[in-house]
């Protein structure tokens, strides 16, 4: 096992290393720059001459070469540098959105898996019955429906019904789990729906499949109990193409609520990702999209992990 | 009657030789006038005028003068102030939770261009001067940090006393050091240091501070708009001690002398203040403290308004959000409406074919029926007004009647239009000729305006395409003059005309000026508007400039003029709607009625 993990350790590093490069010559490339947003935006009175002041002041008159030189030798020192726009540093930055993004992540992967698995060995186990249809619905409407859309309607619907609205600001879970759950609930909600309906399908076609197979016909044969026959021989079979959709998802989770982070105003890594881009904000996008890379491999990595785990063909492989 | 003969009296004299102005602060009752012109309202008038004279007594200035300041001070009673509404009797404490749109970058007043720093720091500071927070035109000046000032006979000296005994929120005292230190700061920084506004400051020559109490600003040559400037709501006064250490030390920490201290600001998240006890108006601040959340998203302001999760958004918001809210919220929640100082404008790329000639330019202005564009538009997005260079109802803007002597602003659309299609073929643009507006990427009101143009053009027999860009991206589209048609958009802070036609002098001078010509003839105009102090042949150059801007040369194109919508729950009172969403924001004077 240990040369399989040290081999898709190191595997890490040329990915990560090209995710750099590739975000750091975009950004470059992208028309617009930092300078000249914060400082020609709504004034008539910002000058040339004072734009070049701040180019000067970020750096941004160097050759860009030597700007990714810098970069890179800070990153490797974890040094991430500071925001162009606000001037802060870019691990407080990122630290102050982590909770949240985390939290959130964490909570609509428990409402996806809570769904998802019952829901979907229902709907294997009772194929082409009133109950398989109405899985099937449920699930279809989650991906036809945006999580934000879904969002804006319990929005309303809270609105409505109650004169309600979730609150605007996060309180951490440490100072108040109530509030901190008032407020976060609401998203995982409606993102970990969207999130279920995808590990749903998966799972009820996984579980077709699997109970197709030679050993599950077996095991039923030899008068194995069935409730036994699913959780023992199906089901964990079935968990591992799962697995994955649930750790990827759970990935694209931690930078990629754009839009719900909006529609709930969640002060988290998603919208903090969109204003990097919106502001030109180089060294804090490059910084985000390395995290958000970090996460992905890693997250692959713990998934590549459990299948060899479970299955020893992989790693033997 | 009295109303008139006092504001035509008033005019008359500031046309004397030398001007006096007097902010005095009355122990008691706490009321806005009271601190802004030394009124207690609900005082017997008597009271009023000895306290009044006294204060005269000890500025000691020749008799006009007196009688300026005097009647300053009059004007508010016998105009009615709004900020003292019967049946409106201020109650202390609360907390006032506000959204803010967006978030400053740093804290620097004087280097940063976002109303979202103004909005949330803007409580932390007071100013040399500021704008009457009651004016519904957002143009009068009242002291803040000065409580009086004089003006020499050639209008080049202006000199400010300072209030004694105000402190910085560390305890340090506010000196005429501080003032001068904090202008240093915006007109003549230091190597290195950026200053957004520098440039809005050609005419002041030096700033000192002969002693503790005075400051004294020199300038090159006389100019209408000083004290404008010197009341922009940028213009934070800072510790010069601070300053002298570490000329950026405001980027990244707050400490002034406003009516709430500082408390703490969560990226992403809020900003938080509490009252100040030692604020220097006497009685104010009203609220306790006061929670500025960033809110980004639109709906989510609203939805927040709603929800009671906050007061107020003081930026602005659609019609369709008015109206949404009203259904929702009936008499819990109020509106105020203004005129906003911020337009857009179409920019002719003079550097391309055929926008280098003023026919085609012409015949483009021609082609738009403003007012029916003002009814259809200001139901569904923030603009309303027909409008010219200046604010619609301020002190310079061109009356209705005629500005419809401009080229586009004509009641007969049909006229105008078979006028612009003569002009194209006069100068030689073939029908159906192609070009694209680059439009900003931003909902409203850009998107239903460039709409709205493309289908006029299209009356004329012009083939025209829009093309969206990222908001990101348009600063150096337009910098860069890669466009032929592009709409350009200006907001102004205060309605001074100085201000609002700086962008529109040649590329040379401005490096606003994205349609990129020169003209000599508007330059001069420009500079002696901005240079004399009689107001009459002031009016006179601003409206030889807009005929020249949008008729004879149509060098840009007006389009309308933003309209401003505030919504409010019922509880807040004390905050009044001015042109401009970076004015009127310390929130001394709002407070909580539950």
């Amino acid at each position: 096992m240990l040369p399989y993990v040290v081999k898709r350790l190191l595997l890490m590093l040329p990915t990560l290393a090209g995710v750099a490069l590739l975000v750091f010559v975009l950004m470059r490339v992208l028309p617009g720059d930092v300078v000249e947003l914060r400082f020609a935006g709504e004034s008539s009175f910002a000058s040339k001459a004072q734009l070049d002041i701040e180019r000067r002041r970020l750096g941004l008159d160097q050759p860009l070469w030597l700007q990714f030189v810098q970069w890179i030798e800070g990153v490797v020192r974890l040094d991430f540098g500071r925001s162009m726009w606000t001037g802060g540093p870019i691990s407080r930055e990122i630290a102050l959105r982590w909770e949240l993004s985390l939290e959130v992540a964490i909570l609509a992967t428990t409402v996806a898996v809570l769904l998802a698995i019952p829901l979907g060995l229902l709907a294997a186990v009772r194929q082409d019955t009133w109950v398989d249809y109405a899985v099937r619905l449920f699930s279809i409407a989650g991906l036809a429906v945006p999580s934000f859309w879904l969002g804006i309607l319990m929005i309303l619907g809270l609105l409505v019904a109650f004169g309600w609205l979730p609150p605007i600001e996060f309180t951490p879970v440490y100072v108040s789990p109530g509030r901190n759950l008032a407020q976060l609930v609401w998203p995982a909600l409606a993102v970990g729906y969207r999130y279920s309906a995808v590990a749903t399908r998966m799972m009820r076609s996984a579980m077709l499949e699997v109970l197709r197979e030679d050993y599950v016909r077996t095991a039923r044969a030899k008068g194995l109990w069935p409730r036994l026959v699913l959780s023992r021989h199906a089901v964990r079979n079935a968990m591992l193409p799962v697995f994955t959709v649930i750790v990827l998802e759970f990935a694209f989770l931690i930078g990629g609520l754009v839009v719900t982070e909006q529609v709930f105003n969640l002060n988290g890594l998603g919208m903090l990702f969109v204003e990097s881009i919106a502001h030109r904000d180089y060294t804090l996008t490059q910084a985000l999209v390395l995290v958000v890379a970090v996460v992905t491999v890693l997250a692959n990595f713990v998934a590549d992990l459990v299948y060899a785990w479970l299955d020893p063909r992989i790693r033997y492989a | 009657m009295k109303k008139a003969h006092l504001r035509r009296w008033l005019g008359r004299a500031s046309l004397r030789r030398t001007t006096a102005y007097v902010s005095v602060v009355a122990p008691s009752p706490p009321c806005i006038w009271t601190f802004l012109i030394g009124l207690p309202v609900s005082s017997p008038a008597s009271t009023q005028a000895t306290s009044r004279l006294d204060t005269m007594r000890r500025v000691s200035l020749g008799s006009s003068a007196m009688r300026r300041a005097a009647a300053a001070m009059l004007v508010p009673l016998l105009l009615g102030p709004a900020g003292a509404r019967a049946g409106e009797e201020p109650r202390r404490g609360g907390e006032l939770v506000f959204v803010v749109p967006s978030e400053p970058p740093s804290y620097d007043a004087h280097r940063e261009e976002t109303f979202g720093l103004i909005h949330p720091l803007a409580p932390f500071y007071s100013l040399l001067l500021r704008i009457d927070p009651t004016d519904p035109k957002g143009a009068r000046i009242v002291g803040d940090v000065a409580e009086s000032w004089t003006e020499s006979r050639d209008h080049l000296i202006h000199t400010f006393k300072v209030r004694p005994g105000i402190t910085f929120h560390d305890g340090q005292p506010l000196t005429a050091r501080d003032v001068k230190a904090s202008y240093d700061h915006i007109i003549f920084p230091p190597p290195g240091v950026a200053s957004s506004r520098k440039g809005a400051y050609a005419a002041f020559e030096s700033v000192s501070a002969p002693d503790d109490h005075t400051v004294v600003f020199r300038l090159r040559w006389p100019s209408a708009a000083a004290l404008g400037l010197l009341a922009s709501p940028w213009n934070f006064i800072y510790s010069a001690e601070k300053l002298r250490r570490d000329p950026r030390w405001y980027e990244a920490h707050v400490d002034g002398t406003g009516p709430f201290i500082f408390v703490e600001h969560v990226r992403g998240s809020h900003v938080l203040g509490r009252r100040n006890p030692r604020y220097f108006h006497s009685g104010l601040p009203y609220l306790d403290g006061f929670r500025a959340t960033f809110v980004k998203s639109a709906s989510a302001q609203i939805a927040a308004i709603r929800g009671g999760r906050a007061m107020i958004q003081f930026r602005g918001i659609t019609p369709a959000d008015r109206d949404q809210l009203q259904k929702a919220l009936g008499a819990e929640v109020r509106f105020q409406e203004s005129p906003w100082d911020c337009a857009n404008w179409i920019a002719f790329n003079h550097e391309r074919k055929p926008f280098d000639d003023r026919r085609v330019r012409r015949a483009l202005t021609l082609a738009i029926d403003r007012y029916e564009m003002a009814s259809a538009l200001s139901k569904i997005t923030i603009v309303r007004d027909v409008a010219g260079v200046q604010v619609p109802g301020t002190e310079y803007a061109t009356p209705p009647a005629e500005l419809e002597t401009l080229a586009g602003y004509g009641r007969d659309v049909g006229r105008a239009r078979a006028e612009a299609r003569r002009l194209l073929r006069e100068s030689g643009v073939p029908d159906a000729f192609r070009f694209t507006l680059k439009n900003r990427g931003i909902a409203h009101p850009y998107e239903p305006v460039g709409v709205y143009l493309i289908d006029q053009w299209r009356r004329i027999g012009l083939d025209v395409t829009q093309e969206i860009i990222e908001p990101a991206a348009y600063f150096s589209m337009l910098r860069g003059g890669d466009f032929e048609v592009a709409m350009d958009f200006q907001c102004g802070y205060l309605v001074e005309p100085d201000l609002d036609l700086y962008k529109f002098q040649s590329a040379d001078l401005s490096d606003a000026n994205y349609a990129r010509y020169r003209d000599p003839v508007l330059d001069d105009l420009y500079r002696r508007q901005s240079r004399t102090t009689d107001k009459a042949a002031r009016v006179r150059l601003i409206r030889a400039f807009e005929r020249r801007l949008v008729d004879e040369e149509a060098h840009y194109l007006m389009t309308l003029q933003w309209h401003r919508i505030i919504a409010q729950r019922r509880p807040l009172h004390g905050w009044y709607i001015t042109p401009s969403h970076y004015v009127n924001q310390q929130l001394d004077t709002v407070w909580l009625a539950e």
